[in-house]
C-alpha cells in the first residue's frame, strides 16, 4: 500500500511538472516564433532571453522531476 | 566500491552520498561511513568532496585566467587567450546590459561566479562512474563529483550573493531607504495614517521576495543539475543490463549529455544574470 502510494506520488509528481513546463514553454515558444515573425532582425537578442526565460520556467519542474525520480528509484526501492 | 553499492538502489544512494567529515555519536571526529552515519553528525558536518572539487575547479579558474592575463599584448592574440578575451567581453556586455551603475564589483563578482558554476557544472559530464570509482580505489568510500548538486554549495553562494544585496542596499540607500522600500511598497498613499496602516501588509510582501530570492537562486541551480545527475545515474544502471542495453544506455548518455550542455551553460548564466540583476536592483533608488 505504501509502496503503491509512493509510486502514485511519483507518477503525480512527473505528470504534474510536465503539463507545467509544457504549457510555460509552449506559450513562451509561441510568443518568441510571433516576436522572430514580427521582427526577423531581432532573432539573436531573442533567442538569447528566451533561452534565460526558458531555465526560469523549468527550473521549478526540473526539481519535481528530479524528487520524482528520486523516490521512484530510490526511495521505493530501499 | 562499497557493500551497498550492488543493488539499484544501493547504487543511486551510493552516488547521491557525500563524502561527509564531522562528529560521530561517540564524540569522535571522522568520514561517515554510509547515509545513516553523516545525517546523525547534524549541522556540523562538512562536505569534503564538495569543497575539494569547488576550491579545486576555483583554483583552475584563478590560475588560469591570471596566466591569459599575464601573457596579455597588444599582438594577435591566439588560443586559449582568445577564449579567455570572448568568456571576459561576453560577461562585460552583459554586465553593461543590465546593470546601470558605477561599481568595482559587480563585473569581476559575475566573471568569477559565471566560469567557477560553469566548471562546476561541467564536472556532470565526466561520466558518472570514473572518478568515484577511481576515488573508491584509493580507498575513499564516497564523492559525489559535481559541486552544484550539492544543495551547500549553491545555497553558499546564493548567501553571498544575498549579504552583497543587503550591503550594498543599506550602503546606497542608507537604513531608512532600505526600510522605506521594505515597508511603502507596493501599496502607496498620500494619508500618514493609511500609510502606517499599510506597513505590515507592505513588509509581508516585500520580506518574502527578499527571502525568496537567494532561496530560488540557489535551488534553480541545484535542482537542475541534480536532475541531470539523477538522469545520468538512472542511464549508468543500463550498463549492467546485457549488452543491448548497454548499447541503448550508450547512445542515451550521449544524447544526454548533449542535451545537458545546453542546461549546463544555461544555468551558470542565468545564475550570473539574476546576481547582475539582484545587485542592480540593490543600487537602484525607487
Amino acid at each position: 500500500m505504501e509502496i503503491a502510494l509512493l509510486y502514485v506520488a511519483g507518477a503525480v509528481l512527473l505528470g504534474l511538472a510536465g503539463i507545467g513546463v509544457g504549457v510555460g514553454v509552449g506559450v513562451l515558444g509561441a510568443r518568441f516564433l510571433e516576436g522572430i515573425a514580427r521582427q526577423p532582425e531581432l532573432l539573436p537578442m531573442l533567442r538569447t532571453q528566451f533561452f534565460i526565460v526558458m531555465g526560469l520556467v523549468d527550473a521549478i519542474p526540473i526539481i519535481g522531476v528530479a524528487i520524482a525520480l528520486y523516490i521512484m528509484f530510490a526511495v521505493v526501492g530501499g | 566500491m562499497a557493500s551497498d553499492a550492488q543493488t539499484t538502489t544501493g547504487y543511486i544512494k551510493h552516488h547521491l552520498q557525500n563524502l561527509t567529515y564531522g562528529q560521530h555519536a561517540d564524540g569522535s571526529w571522522g568520514v561517515a561511513h554510509g547515509a545513516a552515519e553523516a545525517k546523525a553528525m547534524g549541522f556540523w558536518a562538512i562536505h569534503l568532496d564538495t569543497m575539494f572539487w569547488s576550491i579545486l575547479l576555483g583554483a583552475l579558474f584563478l590560475w588560469g585566467f591570471r596566466k591569459a592575463a599575464q601573457r596579455a599584448s597588444a599582438q594577435t592574440p591566439s588560443g586559449f587567450l582568445n577564449f579567455v578575451e570572448w568568456i571576459v567581453e561576453f560577461v562585460d556586455e552583459n554586465v553593461r546590459g543590465s546593470f546601470s551603475h558605477k561599481s568595482d564589483l559587480v563585473a569581476p563578482l559575475a566573471l568569477t561566479l559565471f566560469v567557477w558554476v560553469l566548471l562546476m557544472n561541467t564536472m556532470d559530464l565526466v561520466p558518472v562512474d570514473w572518478i568515484p570509482q577511481i576515488a573508491g580505489l584509493m580507498g575513499i568510500e564516497y564523492m559525489k563529483v559535481v559541486p552544484t548538486t550539492d544543495p551547500n554549495a549553491t545555497f553558499g553562494m546564493a548567501l553571498g550573493v544575498f549579504v552583497l544585496t543587503l550591503f550594498y542596499s543599506i550602503k546606497i540607500k542608507g537604513v531608512g531607504g532600505f526600510a522605506a522600500e521594505l515597508t511603502m511598497q507596493p501599496f502607496q498613499a498620500k494619508n500618514p495614517i493609511l500609510k502606517i496602516l499599510f506597513v505590515p501588509a507592505n513588509f509581508f510582501l516585500e520580506f518574502v521576495s527578499l527571502i525568496s530570492k537567494p532561496i530560488s537562486l540557489s535551488l534553480r541551480l541545484f535542482g537542475n543539475l541534480f536532475a541531470g545527475e539523477m538522469i545520468f545515474i538512472l542511464i549508468a544502471l543500463l550498463f549492467s543490463g546485457g549488452a543491448v542495453l548497454a548499447v541503448a544506455g550508450g547512445v542515451l548518455q550521449w544524447a544526454w549529455a548533449v542535451f545537458h550542455i545546453l542546461i549546463v551553460l544555461l544555468q551558470a548564466f542565468i545564475f550570473m544574470t539574476l546576481t547582475i540583476v539582484y545587485l542592480e536592483m540593490a543600487h537602484s533608488h525607487h
